[in-house]
């Protein structure tokens, strides 16, 4: 029998019950290898929250086999779609009731305010689900003319089968949702791996999955390590396709392995160096409202972040301090303090990378507006930190850094803004400021990126 | 270094007069040797010998087709060529294709070994078609508006990847080129396209039409070279954005590794198969029996989706198998060119070699040969149209692809049965009662039969992604999603 926990919530008398096993068939289980379990902290505190079972190959081999089981027996082709838009929106529903004790064990294992995970996070992902539950009866294939006295020819679009899907510590709620829901609404069966970083709420939620009715093995959640679980994933022969959000450095690696196992369907949503571009037309207040809020939402941990700024010269002067300001504005603490806008960056890994970019910066000559020092209390703190005087070559501007600094650089024309924005490996989203209506045509068709 | 020519003067049943073209690298509008300035030999399959040699184009022939993709797809191509111009374009193209039937009718034979008259009526008919259906598609490339909140207006645009790379086989060399010519080129992309190096006369012609036909130099560039060399270049080049392949799974493989390896480029393929043939009790047998024939052996059974495994339910097996013998006795072998021919010679010694193992190994495995099992003739690489009984399901000739004109007929008791030996392949994957084929393409009534606006692709490791059809826009556009606020202040 796998164990439960309670974690007690701070300023409150109130505990969460986590279950710590493999979700597997509906049930908590213990692993069948028992390898060391994973140590889930609180990045506000660095306390010790609590250990995780952790899925080895075996243990992924038989969340497989569950998920294979209902793909064919009671999901899949076995029910309708109006039941898969009935238990999804019941899904929802139960997510909604408990969206307060959600918030908080987002918050106590990923330091999110309690308020912008229940607010932000959690409302996303209700309407997320809802959104895909409407789509579930509305599969639609097509009919097609080729000679109506000797042939009909029609497509039937199916679903995939099992699907292995790997999400990320940053939204770890909002990526849980926008991974089950499309693939739970298409009638696909789910092996779902959290980070290891982040692992709570996904185990919270398999609970709610129970409760709505969803049958076994429908969804199985494996908390894993990366070089296991998810490796395991992408290459099983029993898995028809992988969905991965994460870095792009493992992104290869997910794809590599889907084609030298069985040639899975793969789909991919990596990083990003998202450039923002502001144009002397531009509202200025309103521009440094979104341009702090592009690098500094999440405290920066987010795939789409505006991490590069461009401003026109003509405005740079006047943007810069007004932006500043706004940054400034930001409160980073415990976010189960009410005051509190952002949180800890999650790890201590990702404390360390970030610091590292911040040094790196310093040390290639950048100039450090705001921000750029380390607290001195427990907990993985950075504060907003803006560059000036930046140069392309700079590891500040290339790399994703994931925290909340951000590069700021001057242009002159349109022309050199573009180039500027498209002078990136990345492509996920850009962002412009004009109230230029041809301007802002022209330069969002002419940006590089899935978003603008 | 001057371009390659190859000339010909055909005198033939079917096909009499004069070719002539140039047969060089063709890259920004221009034939030239390659790189290296090697050249690889065309081998007629009929007779085993050398019909000409063609420049072979290398990783730097590459590089050099990307960089002025690049260009064409920044200046004169892309979203600054309207859809309806790049319709035009194609139709014009179709247009020439269809003025130049006979003579790339004629190519196909000589380089490929299908007849002469399968060549026309098929693959040159099925090329004009594919052509003009994605012409009309040039123009009608849409995105969508969609309801958020008031405060914002969002829609997404269908953009051109901007470079993609396309290899063909050499099964169908000049339909397969207008399968990827035809969605890439109605999207506005800019292509680096290899043929195969066993079958590269057709594209080259059909290189010379591009330009006739008004495409800006380097909106299409092709380069005839070998897989590990010229292909490699390709999946893994970090200047093209997209790579769409056609051939075996084994490749497939290495192409999504290569892509995997150097830029995420997006990934389609068009694998193997071995796909099953079901014929019940209740069937019109003569029907099905006509249907089975072409399911397997139509283009010499070099067909991605030939109908290999037939299965015929125990109640008309017999009736079936003497009445389908029968048929595939009566096939005429004979040169492509002639004009009572129905199958030539396999496309290559290589292949050749292959589907003669496959067929040794079905008669060491235990397997009845009950028609065919051998070469015919001397010369060149023709094989008996070949049926096997009395096979078991873990034989090498029922499971593995063989791509030649070798059936195996198998007998089965009720739909239950069937279904589960039928999707009982590459060792994978079991489906219960009821279940419908795991299979991306289900015939009823017929084989082998395919149009311009019906998608076409495999489930499993038969591939990703599919051609043909509306669905085949899919495979060359980007999403970019625009959110314009209209008022939202925060």
């Amino acid at each position: 029998m796998a164990k439960a926990v309670d974690l007690s919530v701070p300023s409150s008398n109130s505990k969460i019950r986590v279950h710590t096993g493999l979700f597997i068939n509906n049930e908590f289980v213990p692993s069948v290898d028992n390898p060391d379990p994973i140590n889930v902290f609180n990045p506000s505190t660095e306390e010790f929250l609590c250990a995780v079972a952790a899925a080895s190959e075996r243990d992924v081999d038989i969340a497989v086999a569950a998920a294979r089981k209902a793909f064919r027996e009671t999901w899949g082709k076995n029910v309708s779609g109006f039941e898969r838009s009935r238990l999804i929106n019941k899904l929802a529903d139960l997510i909604e009731r408990d969206k307060q004790t959600l918030a908080e064990l987002e918050c106590l294992n990923n330091g999110k305010p309690v308020k912008i995970a229940r607010d932000f996070d959690i409302s996303d992902s209700v309407g997320c689900l809802r959104y895909y539950a409407g789509w579930a009866d509305k599969i639609l294939g097509q009919s097609i003319e080729i000679d109506h006295k000797a042939k009909i020819a029609i497509t039937h679009p199916e679903p995939i089968g099992v699907c292995g899907q790997i999400i990320p510590w940053n939204y770890p709620i909002q990526m849980w949702a926008w991974k089950v829901a499309p693939a739970l609404a298409v009638g696909c069966t789910i092996v779902m791996k959290p980070s290891e970083i982040t692992p709570l709420t996904a185990l919270k939620l398999s609970e709610l999955v129970k409760e709505a009715g969803f049958p076994p093995g429908v969804i199985n959640t494996i908390p894993s390590l990366g070089p296991v679980g998810g490796a395991s994933l992408a290459a099983h022969k029993g898995i028809d396709k992988v969905a991965f959000t994460g870095s792009t450095i493992t992104g290869r690696k997910v794809f590599e392995a889907a084609a030298t196992s069985n040639l899975k369907k793969v789909s991919l949503e990596l990083g990003g160096k998202s450039p923002h571009l502001i144009f002397e037309s531009a509202n200025i207040e309103q521009a440094a409202n979104w341009a702090a809020l592009g690098i500094l939402y999440n405290t920066g941990q987010d795939c789409t972040a505006g991490s590069r700024l461009y401003v026109q010269d003509t405005i740079y002067d006047k943007f810069v301090p007004i932006l500043a300001a706004k940054a400034k504005e930001l409160v980073i603490g415990n976010g189960f303090d009410e005051r509190s806008g952002g949180g800890p960056v999650v790890s201590k890994t990702q404390y360390d990378r970030v610091w590292s970019y911040i040094e790196s910066g310093k040390k290639e000559g950048a100039n450090v507006l705001i921000g750029g020092e380390k607290r001195s209390e427990p907990g993985y703190w950075v504060d907003a930190t803006i560059f000036t005087d930046v140069r392309s070559d700079m590891k500040i501007v290339k790399e994703e850094i994931f925290g909340p600094v951000l590069s700021v650089g001057k242009f002159h024309t349109e022309q050199e803004a573009i180039d500027l924005a498209n002078d990136t490996t990345y492509g996920l989203a850009a962002g412009l400021h004009s109230t230029d209506q041809a301007q802002c045509h022209r330069v969002s068709s002419a940006l590089e990126a899935g978003t603008v | 270094m001057s371009t390659t020519t190859f000339s010909l003067e055909f005198k033939s049943e079917t096909f009499k007069g004069k070719v002539n073209f140039p047969t060089g690298v063709f890259i920004d509008g221009q034939f030239s040797a390659g790189a290296e300035g090697t050249t690889i030999d065309v081998i007629n399959p009929s007779t085993g010998k050398v019909i000409t040699s063609v420049a072979e184009g290398t990783a730097k022939d590459v590089d050099r087709a990307v960089k002025a993709a690049k260009r064409a797809f920044t200046e004169s191509w892309g979203l600054k060529v309207p859809g309806s111009q790049r319709g035009q374009l194609l139709n014009k193209l179709a247009d020439l294709f269809e003025r130049h039937s006979d003579e790339l009718a004629a190519l196909e034979a000589l380089d490929n070994g299908k007849t002469f008259n399968w060549a026309k009526a098929a693959d040159v008919a099925m090329s004009i078609g594919v052509l003009r259906y994605y012409a009309g598609w040039a123009d009608k490339i849409h995105g969508q508006t969609i309801e958020t909140h008031e405060d914002k207006l969002a829609y997404t645009r269908h953009e051109p990847f901007g470079v993609v790379g396309q290899i063909i086989p050499w099964n169908f060399p000049l339909m397969m080129m207008a399968w990827k010519l035809g969605p890439a080129l109605a999207t506005g992309n800019a292509i680096v396209l290899k043929p195969s190096e066993f079958t590269p006369l057709s594209a080259l012609r059909v290189c010379s039409l591009i330009n006739e036909a008004g495409f800006p130099p380097g909106v299409v560039n092709v380069i005839i070279g070998y897989g590990h060399t010229a292909g490699q270049a390709i999946a893994e080049h970090l200047g093209i954005d997209k790579v769409a392949f056609t051939g075996s799974t084994l490749v497939g493989r290495k192409i999504m590794e290569a892509a995997a390896k150097s830029n995420l480029k997006n990934v389609t393929l068009e694998l193997g198969g071995k796909s099953p043939n079901i014929i019940f009790n209740d069937a019109d047998l003569d029907l099905a029996v006509n249907w089975s024939l072409h399911g397997i052996f139509w283009n010499h059974g070099q067909c991605c989706c030939a109908g290999s495994r037939i299965f015929v339910q125990s109640g008309i097996y017999d009736k079936f198998l003497e009445r389908f013998t029968a048929k595939s006795k009566a096939l005429k072998l004979g040169d492509p060119f002639a004009g009572d021919s129905y199958q030539g010679p396999q496309v290559s010694k290589i292949q050749f070699d292959r589907i003669m193992d496959f067929i040794n190994s079905g008669k060491e495995q235990g397997a009845t040969v009950h028609l065919g099992g051998e070469q015919h003739g001397t010369e060149g690489y023709w094989i008996q149209p070949t049926i096997f009984t009395n096979t078991k399901p873990d034989m090498r000739i029922v499971q593995e692809e063989i791509f030649g004109p070798v059936g195996v007929v198998i007998k089965f008791e009720d739909q239950e049965d069937v279904l589960r030996q039928a999707n009982d392949t590459l060792h994978y994957q079991r489906d219960p009662i009821r279940a419908q084929f795991a299979a991306g393409t289900a015939w009823i009534n017929c084989a082998n039969s395919l149009h311009p606006n019906v998608p076409f692709g495999g489930y499993k490791q038969s591939g990703v992604g599919r051609e043909l059809g509306e669905y085949a826009l899919n495979n060359y556009t980007n999403v970019k999603a625009v959110h314009i606020n209209l008022g939202q202040h925060i």
